[in-house]
């Protein structure tokens, strides 16, 4: 499994990538595996305002429907529109092609609170440690 | 604490995935649920059911308690043949759906569903009241099964049994593997294949043995995840969600199964029986119900815009909600979303035009005929 570093990462299994005032957010690699073959994503609307911890956009799995949660607050710049025509790309390039949206950030100091790589591979371990056995 | 079944140990070591299903520790999926579902309809896919039910009828009035208890005419059945039949509640409801086969005139074997094991076997002894034997073989029984056009030419491997000769819905008794096996050309996938009863110790060893036979034919190990897919796309019903004690026969679109008409005897091994008519629990309400007509009934829909129906999610006929879906996935094979549920008949015509509510929005969908896809088109 993989936890690029440079990333952020949430307790929802998102990934930030932060470039200025530009926030890219995808999900992880652990969240992809988790729900298994993804045969739907529904996006945000570009513009929409994004707040924390709230859910912003649907990725579903032929068992299941998963929201994915903001893990930081903007409005949406950009929205990844070849997704939704390709939803595969959600577990074969979790962490490239299959980006959701970028947002503006609204408040920097939200970035505080997400993991880091090293971190959230930590919360990993123990979130599968719970689940095993 | 969920139980395992024989082949627990087996499906670790395949990575499996496992989810709790029934009161059962099974395997969700081993590869992913869409490559398994497109392996049985190309090749063949094995999969695991020790977790559903084997409960035997046996002794000389095993016929006339079976008569009474199924929907069908059992006593149709010849020695070696299956039949798919329903259970039913004296208010018409649906106890269980189960295949019964007929081993011997005396003898009638029950494959039933995983979560309703005990209480139909509860519910089949205390209807009994000690006419015929009944036994719970759940623990004694393993069953494997082999489902997809490559089927018959993977099992022919590991049997001298001549498979041609085992029609669908028929079954016979013969080695797998050097095991003493209840054969059965019966399935839940829409596909051709074969369902294997075996002794629970020797699971492992047969299991093993159909892996190695498939590796020409590509064969995967397949979890409950596309075992669901594959028999929605079959169109078949699902108990606890699609059929249930507050669902009949009529309502289901199982009226084919009942027998209304009591008639006389219509010969197989149990030819000088008793006259067993037409009398079974459920009957009378069911014909009530056959007389005043079904309010709700359960269809087919196929969505015409983006989004995936799922359990729970509600049908509407323009402005007015008429139904609730009871299944819905989207489909591998057709790349759309597939859903049963119920609806009033005068929704339930073929290319009726209703909606599904998917996250407050309505998605256009279409009542279709089931099956929604069909094997070798």
């Amino acid at each position: 499994m993989e936890f690029p570093k440079g990333l952020r990462y949430s307790r929802e299994h998102e990934w930030v990538l932060v470039e200025e005032d530009t926030a890219t957010i995808g999900i992880t690699d652990y969240a992809q595996e988790q729900l298994g073959d993804v045969v739907f994503v529904e996006l945000p609307e570009l513009d929409t305002q994004l707040i924390k911890d709230e859910p912003f956009s649907v990725v579903e799995s032929v068992k299941a429907v998963s929201d994915i949660y903001a893990p930081v607050s903007g409005r949406v710049t950009e929205v990844n529109t070849e997704l939704p025509h390709s939803p595969e790309t959600v577990n074969e390039d979790p962490y490239g092609d299959a980006w959701l949206v970028q947002v503006e950030l609204g408040d920097p100091e939200e970035l505080d609170s997400l993991m880091t790589a090293e971190e959230y591979e930590q919360f990993i371990e123990e979130e599968q440690e719970g689940h095993d056995d | 604490m969920p139980k395992h079944t024989p082949l627990y140990n087996a499906h670790r070591a395949l990575g499996a995935r496992m989810i709790e299903f029934g009161g059962w520790q099974m395997p969700v999926h081993y590869s992913g649920i869409l490559a398994e579902h497109r392996a049985v309809r190309a090749q063949v896919g094995l999969f695991d059911l020790s977790h559903m039910g084997e409960i035997e009828i046996r002794g000389p009035r095993a016929l006339e308690v079976c008569q009474e208890l199924f929907v069908t005419d059992v006593e149709r059945a010849r020695i070696a043949q299956a039949q798919y039949t329903l259970m039913c509640f004296p208010h018409g409801g649906i106890v269980d759906d189960v295949i019964v086969y007929c081993l011997a005139e005396d003898r009638y074997f029950l494959c039933v569903n995983a979560a309703n094991t005990d209480t139909d076997y509860d519910w089949i002894v205390e209807y009994n009241d000690s006419r015929a034997e009944i036994i719970n073989r759940s623990d004694a029984y393993a069953l494997i099964a082999l489902q997809g056009p490559q089927s018959q030419a993977v099992l022919c491997k590991l049997t001298a049994l001549d498979l041609t000769q085992i029609r669908r819905y028929w079954s016979a008794r013969g080695e797998i593997a050097g095991v003493s096996s209840l054969i059965a050309r019966t399935g839940y996938t829409g596909e051709d294949g074969f369902e294997l009863f075996i002794p629970a110790d020797q699971a492992e060893h047969i299991w093993n043995a159909c892996l190695e036979a498939g590796q020409d034919a590509e064969l995967m190990p397949i979890g409950l995840g596309a075992r669901d897919t594959l028999r929605l796309e079959a169109g078949y019903l699902l108990y606890g969600n699609d059929i249930d004690a507050e669902t009949t026969p009529l309502e289901a679109g199982l009226q084919r199964l009942v027998r209304f008409e009591g008639g006389p005897s219509q010969g197989g091994p149990s030819q000088g029986g008793p006259f067993l008519g037409g009398s079974f629990v459920g009957r009378e309400a069911l014909h009530k119900q056959q007389v005043e007509g079904i309010k709700k009934q359960l269809v087919g829909i196929r969505m015409a815009g983006a989004g995936i129906p799922r359990q729970g999610y509600t049908i509407w006929d323009d402005a007015q909600q008429v139904g609730v879906v009871t299944s819905g996935t989207q489909s591998p094979m057709l790349g759309v979303g597939i859903a049963l549920g119920y609806v009033p008949p005068l929704c339930a015509d073929v290319g009726t035009q209703l909606s599904i509510v998917i996250r407050n929005r309505r998605v256009p969908a279409t009542v279709v005929a089931r099956p929604f896809y069909q094997a070798g088109k």
